[in-house]
């Protein structure tokens, strides 16, 4: 069973074998390409959609005005916009610290002892956890403790998804920093702090503000959290206190009625967080890119 | 230009090169390289990095195909076919002469499918013939007396030794006619090189082999031809004998005697 | 990033500490205690998160265990007027459109991921790959409403219709298409989720395909196979594990997505009809729809029975998709 069949003899038996894996790989290749058309097609479609629909309900009206009454004319989403700007911009204040101190735990401290690999493995927990039961739980802690739907609710809710996103990808940027940076400042008889404050994350601050970019992004889009806990608010309002008017909650609402004018005002209102979303994200990769 | 030596003109010719150039884009890496290899010998390929050995090696097997901006350019002829230009499928060419390359690499399946994966792309074998075509192949690899026992274990899970004669039992599996060796102990220790060199000199019984590497020992030990390769240029092409004792130009004794690496 | 070593951030350790050597010895180990601690602090912080979650879920779900227990897991029926409630419709909802949605986004983000590794010119690469992570960035409202007002009435009249018009009649498949024609229900539910999920599933994919050694390609390719069987043969092999990781990825995120979901499912809780193109509800839909005006007591409750079932499903979701990583690392034995 050993002799080399001479070239001759090899070759004619494969080829009906090897004619049906031809098609076999033209066919794969083939639907490879048509996935990547229908993938594309997705996304054209509706970014075109929320850009046809939505830019046309954009005027200054919609930065100035606040959200009207049902089935009345005009009006805007002012107080949408403002609310959802200074939530989202408090809970990223609020979460980011405390994400990129885990962070450096788990980067700079975690190498012995049981902490780090059960942080590391809840914070994944927390990281997939669906954003609407993170709702409930502030809902539970802080609304029905103080009787009120409340923008600062809306605040803690948002810090909680932002915290997780945080520590992952400070983490990651800190290990990418190699340990010979460290050494060298170690060697200088720098004290572990300093080391890690004003060598290592100095460092990787590129990557961590993106990943706080993507963070910002991710939750400036976020429904769900806000639903019991800012609940929403016709009026312009600056009340954390009470509850607050949001970009998410105002289109959900908006979406689903039957009023014209709401529903106009709902795609220009999904137009502006896409392209909110995508500025920050592109702003993010830049960002990373150009530090390099 | 017609081969050299007369050893090499009484035995088969099995490939033989004419006028072969070569470009990665813009650059051009092999300069009209014209050499004919002999059946069922093995054949060293020696030069100082960059000289374009590897880069011939993989004209030999088309693998240059896979990159858009590479390019090649002449005759390439096993038994009369020219390899760049047939209308053959290139799958078909790559069977008849298999790689094994600088580092090991064991597909991240069972060792018995690693030698199955080519079998199965051209012959539909029955579970008994499979088995057996797999236990000759890595008998022929000199590897079966380690890994029977455990054919159902990952290849990667392997030393770097078994791993590389696990790639060569998996290139002989198809039967090819030839089989080329890319500096296949560069990345292994001193006994499995011994290992390797030593199947070599059993593969040759039934395969041509070409076999590139930077060890001037390694092709002294192992080889019956060798070619010296300069700057992308066949300088002298001979029995390894007498290139080693008495090279006929001036830069194979330059590089030979170590006047430069 | 490795390179960016910025020599004034040595000079400015140096300057800090070389002069002060002494006093810098005695004042650090309070300094580094200080800092540990904080650092520590947040990552138990993220313990206390996760253990206040599952305790305040419990203890607002606590009226509803008590009064259905385990039986609120495969009761369908829903009535907060007679103070009947049972999961069960929600959980097959979510599970259902969780699953349709898998079956769709994975052969798809498996097809981008080899288009973007074999078959795409160089220049193609970047911007094709962006474009999928834009995709994954746009927030799920926007495919909520987008499902709603744009695609629903292309489903309904494309699809719905020429379906239930060529299985009129057939037994099972025949009522598994009924109901009125308006695009939503599990389906649509299903179909926007998969179109959500395939940007993520996908970069993860072709993220774990590029970094295929060309090597172990080559060594395929040079026994004579063809792209479609190096792809298949070696290179998912060789990346199964990220490529589960992903999928669990996926998942992870279709179960608990609500916005995509809530626009289209329906918002029904009945299980009478398996249509997939009747109106049903998920968890999320659910809780989106009726937390808001459910009176605190046995609906409320019930409701956040529903959500700690939610967070549970995906726990596990998750653990199991940990587990079984760990394993592969393990099988494999050593990698070079």
């Amino acid at each position: 069973m050993s002799a080399v069949a001479s070239p001759a003899q090899a070759v004619d038996p494969r080829l009906p074998l090897h004619r049906r894996r031809k098609i076999v790989n033209t066919i794969a290749l083939t639907l490879s390409l048509a996935a990547m058309a229908f993938g594309l097609l997705w996304l054209i479609w509706i970014l075109v959609e929320t850009i046809v629909l939505g830019i046309g309900g954009i005027s200054l009206a919609t930065f100035v005005e606040s959200t009207p009454a049902p089935n009345a004319d005009g009006g805007g989403l002012a107080n949408a916009i403002f609310g959802s700007a200074l939530m989202v911009g408090l809970a990223t204040l609020l979460g980011t610290p405390l994400g990129i101190l885990a962070g450096i735990y788990l980067a700079e401290y975690g190498q012995r002892g049981w902490l780090a690999p059960t942080t590391r493995f809840i914070n994944d927990i927390l990281l997939s956890a669906p954003s609407i039961v993170i709702g409930l739980f502030v809902y539970t802690l802080v609304v029905a403790r103080t009787q009120t739907f409340s923008g600062w609710a809306g605040v803690l809710a948002l810090a909680l998804i932002v915290i997780p996103v945080v520590v992952r990808t400070s983490e990651n940027m800190l290990r990418l920093i190699p340990n010979a940076l460290r050494e060298a400042a170690f060697a200088l008889g720098t004290p572990k702090w300093r080391v890690i404050t004003m060598v290592t994350l100095r460092a990787a601050r590129a990557g961590v503000v993106t990943g706080v970019l993507l963070a910002l992004a991710r939750i400036s889009g976020e429904t769900a959290p806000l639903l019991f806990t800012a609940l929403s608010n016709q009026f312009f309002s600056a009340d954390l206190k009470s509850p607050m008017a949001n970009l998410p909650m105002t289109i959900f609402k908006f979406a689903m009625s039957p009023f014209a004018n709401w529903q106009h005002l709902a795609w220009a209102g999904v137009f502006l967080i896409t392209i909110g979303v995508l500025a920050l994200n592109i702003l993010a990769r830049v960002l990373f890119r150009s530090k390099d | 230009m017609a081969s050299e030596g007369a050893a090499a003109a009484a035995a088969r010719t099995k490939l033989s090169v004419r006028n072969l150039n070569f470009y990665y884009g813009k650059f051009h890496a092999l300069k009209n390289v014209n050499l004919d290899i002999p059946e069922r010998k093995v054949t060293a390929f020696i030069g100082p990095s960059g000289c374009g050995k590897s880069t011939l090696l993989r004209v030999f097997n088309r693998m240059y195909a896979l990159y858009p901006e590479q390019r090649a350019e002449g005759e390439v002829k096993i038994e009369g076919e020219n390899l760049l230009t047939t209308k053959d499928d290139v799958a078909l060419i790559r069977a008849r002469i298999g790689m094994i390359f600088q580092k090991p690499t064991p597909f991240p399946i069972s060792i018995y499918d690693n030698i199955a994966f080519g079998v199965k792309l051209f012959e539909r074998l029955p579970r008994g013939a499979m088995d057996e075509r797999v236990e000759w192949a890595l008998r022929k690899a000199a590897l079966w007396n380690e890994v029977k026992s455990k054919l159902g274990q990952s290849g990667t899970s392997l030393s770097g030794g078994q791993q590389q004669r696990l790639c060569i039992a998996r290139g002989i599996a198809i039967r090819p006619e030839v089989i080329l060796f890319d500096e296949p102990c560069s990345a292994l220790d001193p006994i499995s090189t011994a290992k390797i060199e030593e199947l070599i000199e059993e593969l040759k019984a039934d395969y041509t082999v070409a076999i590139v590497t930077h060890n001037m020992q390694q092709a002294a030990r192992v080889s019956d031809f060798t070619a010296y390769m300069y700057l992308g240029e066949m300088i002298e092409f001979g029995e390894t004998d007498q290139i080693f004792v008495k090279p006929r130009k001036k830069e194979t004794e330059d590089y030979i005697t170590g006047r430069f690496g | 990033m490795a390179a960016s070593i910025q020599t004034d951030d040595v000079n400015q350790v140096t300057a800090h500490t070389a002069p002060q050597a002494p006093f810098a010895r005695r004042a650090s180990p309070l300094g580094d205690l200080v800092f540990a601690g904080m650092a520590g602090g947040a990552a138990l912080l993220t313990l206390l998160m996760l253990a206040g979650i599952i305790v305040s879920l419990i203890v607002g779900a606590w009226p509803a265990i008590q009064n259905s227990g385990l039986s609120f897991l495969t009761t369908a029926e829903w009535d907060p007027v007679k103070e009947k409630f049972g999961g069960l419709a929600m959980i097959y909802g979510t599970l259902a459109t969780s699953i349709i949605a898998l079956l769709i986004a994975v052969p798809v983000s498996f097809g981008i991921a080899m288009f973007l590794t074999e078959l795409s010119p160089a220049w193609l690469k970047r911007p094709l790959g962006t474009a999928i992570e834009l995709l994954a960035a746009v927030p799920s409202i926007v495919y909520g409403m987008w499902g709603l007002l744009v695609f629903s009435p292309i489903l309904a009249t494309y699809v719905q219709v020429p379906l239930q018009k060529l299985l009129k009649g057939v037994p099972v498949l025949g009522s598994l298409v009924s109901g009125a024609p308006v695009g939503i229900g599990l389906l649509a539910a299903g179909i926007i989720l998969a179109i959500m999920i395939i940007p993520f599933i996908a970069a993860v994919m072709r993220d774990v395909f590029e970094v295929t050694p060309p090597m172990l390609k080559e060594s395929a390719y040079g026994l004579g196979a063809t792209t479609w069987e190096v792809v298949w043969g070696v290179v998912l092999p060789y990346t199964k594990a990220g490529v589960i990781g992903g999928i669990m990825l996926g998942l992870g995120r279709a179960l608990g997505e609500t916005m995509a979901v809530t626009f289209v499912i329906g918002n029904f809780n009945q299980l009478t009809s398996l249509s997939l193109f009747e109106p049903g509800n998920s968890i999320t839909s659910a809780l989106a729809n009726e937390f808001g005006e459910a009176s605190p007591g046995l609906h409320q409750a019930s409701l956040i029975y529903l959500g700690l079932i939610l967070f549970f499903i995906t726990f596990i979701v998750l653990a199991f998709s940990k587990l079984l990583l760990m394993r592969l690392a393990r099988n494999e034995g050593s990698r070079t």
